[in-house]
């Protein structure tokens, strides 16, 4: 009995190095736990609080609304409306088959494509379309299938399309606008994008916000000096001039002559706005970043500053005989000789050799003064991306025979939209109005170029130069007095002037008796046959501006039938080339 | 009259224990409080479980432990039966077949065994103390063996870790030769390729995971880096009751049950952590001591049995929340919400009650 309980005693009783291990161990494996403890939550806290923040606060952009741009009357020409981009996070997915067709069906894709797109994707964010109609994506989500979201989105609307597309311009996919005011503006227009830092659980949630939402700021409007008819109407005729001779490309502006608001301003080619492609050669607006030499337009601008410098007036006599004049080795030259005539002869028959002289009896920095003056080789700061400056060479460096081809329109180059401006100051005594493309609620303050005098009498005379016996007859508008100069000019090209290119082009002001607007119409290359100004540029004038007079209800100063036909084999007048 | 029924009641309970299982599982329903996102029907759930484990638990305390000696047999091999029925018709959830449907109700045999295992192999060693030979411990290694394989096949490797680990702390606590032991960690450790091939697919992705859990970060390796990060970012004092953002987020997996801990550590910080683990400690320090102090062989290995495996709930939860160990599923002891494994769980410290309050005094 002693034995055995002795024994028992013996195997009741572990040695005591094996309790002692056992309770290493279970201390052991409570250290690693709590030096791992320590870890995690000290020395690697930051780390771990940031991956921990990064996983349930979001930073959630809020778009601000494109802000419209408008015509002077309030008519939209680009809007931004709200499409819905459908987008899926395929982890959290759930649909059954059926579910897949119908899905497909509303989005227009074939039901595998859309299995194809979600299945074993491991992205959280799957555009599946994106810019549908709100309807279309009400449907949608109707459909009521888990994973399966919406995003509201802005597509911008240019609803006058090609015809304003030059002045208007368009957005990119971001909505960054990448042309015309679109580009100019856009800061003006994005306004400012809101933001909202959120916390969201792990479907994505929204549990709460973690500070104060930063509401986001509309952009602003922009209203735009055109008219949106008026556009319409200056951009069909223009396009139907340029087709009617076969031209490659043809530009025009349409300036109330009291403010200087471009009314209209319309390029051929044009392009579609909403949907841009194939730009190349068609996105640029001719009218304000190409730049052309003007001919014949100019010459009143040199008639007129002969006269103000006071060597001539308007019963002055030039002798133009015999219709060539030599100045060094160079020659200018009248293709109809007009032999003696006075300035208003000269300007309605658009004699080289007279502008020539009229130009030459002032020093060249008198010429240079007044071209200065009117606006030329100087910007006119409508806000346009990429605005050409042109080019007037200082007179210091001009040659005789060039003083002479200044005179009339060679050897400088410009703008029609500042050519048109230069034209301002016939229709307001003298005066140079500031061109804008944007409303003016003001009238602008001008500058003093020519003395009213010389300014009236300058019309008066532009007035014969679109009467029978001038070089425009054509631009004449029923019931209305008209005023303007024809421009034919040799374009420039590779070694010298091309003898088959040119570059027609006309400005008129109507009503004669009081100029209410100014339109400059260019037409580059006319290709069938006909090229003189009169005869290309000058019915695109007609057309318009006619339209215009009624549309603004101008009252006529010349109700009774005032247009003159020239009889069909009548010579018809052609200016000098 | 009531001090009488009072005392009746308490006779058998061990007070130290009770009293750290008590404010354990008290910690226990705040975490639960908040991880369930204040869920009172969740709260009332794990009340109702925690009323039955603690039933189940005076009931253990108030059997002698001499008949408790006398059902190891029974029940080891009633455990057997029903892992049997549960390997032929037993009910497939989550892809594992675990739970045996009786008609009356659904229970889980390899809970049954997490006890029974440990009881079979102290009796015998009990029965065979006076003659131990080599020979008896490979015995007792088959009769450990045998629910394992039945319950790795389920599959659970968690409960066959726990089933294997409270079966060796009865054979290491029997006397187990030290040079053998170093001898079989030898063989286990050239074996392991072998069973690594044995091993589960998602298994092995586990193991694969934890030592680079970035490897897939939104897949196997996503419940590892969840924990951590809610963990790490709860700090020393962590971020306060109800308030950790990737607990109440719904970013944690699992969070009222396994990663229970995590949400824990996000919200109490290194100091609740500490705190805890100093409440197991005096839990298991108090079971070793029950084990020190047993009357006879079977009631030290039990007890020691129960006191170690109750370590190594703790360690491989805490281990695997912490992203030290391979994500099994072992729930944290007395915290995590469900009824078997706590039940499982009280059996135990009911036990080991008994075997300290059934002392009797002995003649030396």
């Amino acid at each position: 009995m002693n034995t055995v309980a002795l024994k028992r005693q013996q195997t009741i009783r572990l040695p005591g190095w094996r309790r002692r291990l056992l309770l290493v161990l279970v201390l052991a494996g409570f250290v690693v736990l709590i030096a791992r403890s320590v870890y995690l939550q000290s020395t690697h806290k930051q780390f771990l609080q940031q991956k921990g923040d990064a996983r349930y606060s979001r930073n959630i952009v809020l778009p601000a609304h494109r802000g419209m741009i408008t015509d002077r009357n309030g008519e939209p020409l680009a809007i931004s409306t709200p499409v819905e981009s459908i987008w899926a996070s395929p982890p959290d997915l759930e649909m059954n088959k059926e579910q897949v067709n119908q899905l497909a069906a509303l989005l227009g894709f074939k039901p595998e494509t859309i299995s194809k797109k979600l299945a074993n994707n491991p992205r959280e964010f799957v555009y599946l379309k994106r810019r549908i109609p709100p309807e279309l994506a009400r449907q949608v989500m109707a459909l009521k299938i888990p994973g399966i979201f919406m995003q509201r989105e802005y597509r911008r609307y240019y609803p006058a399309g090609e015809v304003a597309a030059h002045l208007v311009g368009f957005t990119g996919v971001d909505q960054i606008g990448r042309e015309g005011f679109e580009l100019a503006a856009q800061d003006v227009l994005s306004g400012k994008e809101g933001s909202r830092r959120v916390i969201k659980d792990r479907q994505g949630r929204i549990v709460e916000d973690l500070e104060a939402v930063k509401v986001p700021q509309d952009g602003k409007n922009l209203v735009l000096s055109i008219d949106r008819r008026i556009q319409y109407l200056a951009h069909r005729e223009l396009a139907r001039a340029v087709e009617t001779h076969k031209a490659k490309a043809g530009a025009a502006v349409v300036l109330d002559a009291r403010t200087g608001e471009v009314l209209a301003m319309t390029n051929v080619p044009s392009y579609n706005p909403n949907n841009p492609v194939n730009l190349a050669g068609r996105s640029r607006n001719r009218a304000i970043v190409d730049l052309f030499e003007p001919g014949s337009t100019l010459k009143p601008f040199s008639a007129a500053a002969a006269m103000d410098a006071g060597v001539f007036d308007t019963s002055s006599i030039i002798d133009t005989t015999p219709g060539v004049m030599h100045i060094g080795s160079a020659t200018v030259r009248d293709v109809h000789p007009q032999g003696k005539a006075t300035i208003a002869q000269i300007i309605q028959k658009s004699s080289n050799v007279g502008s020539a002289k009229l130009g030459m009896s002032i020093e060249p920095k008198a010429l240079w003064n007044v071209f200065n003056l009117a606006g030329f080789g100087q910007v006119t700061n409508v806000g346009f991306p990429g605005e050409a400056s042109g080019r007037l060479r200082d007179y210091k460096s001009w040659r005789p025979i060039e003083h002479a081809t200044m005179s009339y329109g060679y050897g400088l180059n410009l703008t029609l939209l500042q050519l048109a401006r230069a034209y301002t100051v016939f229709a307001n005594d003298g005066e140079l109005r500031p061109v804008s493309l944007r409303k003016q609620n003001e009238q602008p303050v001008g500058q003093q170029v020519f003395k009213p005098q010389t300014a009236r009498a300058m019309l008066e005379m532009m007035e014969l130069a679109v009467l029978p016996g001038g070089t425009a007859p054509r631009a004449q508008i029923p019931g209305y007095r008209v005023a303007g100069k024809t421009g034919t000019a040799h374009k420039h090209g590779v070694g010298g002037y091309q003898s088959d290119k040119y570059v027609s082009s006309f400005v008129g002001l109507a009503p004669a008796s009081n100029p209410r607007l100014i339109m400059a119409v260019m037409i580059d290359e006319p290709g069938a046959g006909q090229y003189y100004g009169g005869a290309v540029a000058a019915p695109v004038f007609s057309a318009v501006v006619s339209g215009v007079l009624r549309m603004l209800a101008v009252p006529q100063d010349a109700p009774n039938d005032n247009i003159v036909i020239p009889p069909e084999e009548a010579p018809v007048v052609q200016e000098m080339v | 009259m009531i001090e009488r029924l009072i005392n009746r009641l308490f006779k058998h309970i061990d007070g130290f224990l009770m009293g750290s299982i008590a404010i354990t599982m008290l910690l226990g329903l705040f975490v639960l409080y908040s991880a369930s996102g204040e869920n009172p029907a969740r709260m009332m759930a794990q009340l109702t479980n925690i009323s039955v484990a603690l039933v189940v638990m005076w009931v253990a305390a108030n059997i002698p432990p001499q008949h408790l000696e006398r059902v190891a047999l029974p029940l080891y091999l009633l455990g057997l039966v029903l892992l049997t029925g549960v390997a032929m018709f037993g009910e497939i959830t989550n892809g594992a077949r675990r739970w045996l449907d009786l008609g009356v109700a659904r229970i889980q045999p390899s809970e049954l065994m997490k006890i029974a295992a440990p009881m079979m192999l102290a009796w015998y060693f009990a029965k065979r103390e006076a003659s131990l030979q080599m020979v008896d411990y490979i015995i007792a290694a088959i009769f450990l063996a045998i629910p394992a394989a039945f319950i790795l096949k389920q599959p659970d490797l968690g409960t066959t870790l726990l089933i294997v680990g409270s079966g060796i702390f009865v054979i290491y606590l029997a006397g187990f030769s030290w040079k053998l032991i170093l001898a079989l960690s030898a063989t286990f450790a050239a074996l392991a390729p072998i069973l690594w091939g044995l091993l589960h697919d998602y298994q092995r992705r586990r193991i694969i995971i934890l030592f680079d859990p970035h490897q897939d970060p939104l897949g196997a390796g996503y419940h590892t880096i969840q924990a951590s990060i809610a963990i790490g970012s709860g700090g020393l004092a962590g971020k306060g009751w109800l308030s950790g953002t990737q607990s109440q987020l719904d970013f944690i997996p699992e969070r009222t049950t396994d990663f229970i801990l995590a949400v824990f550590g996000e919200e109490f910080g290194l100091l609740g952590n500490l705190f805890l683990l100093l409440l197991f400690t005096l839990i298991i320090g108090r079971g070793m001591l029950i084990a020190a102090q047993a009357q006879n062989t079977f009631c030290r290995l039990l007890a020691g049995s129960i006191a170690l495996t109750f370590f190594t709930y703790a360690f491989v939860n805490i281990g695997m929340v912490s992203g030290i160990l391979p994500v099994v599923g072992v729930p944290l002891p007395l915290i995590s919400y469900g009824g078997t494994s706590l039940v499982t769980l009280m059996l135990g410290f009911g036990i080991l009650m008994s075997i300290q309050t059934h002392k009797k005094l002995v003649a030396t």
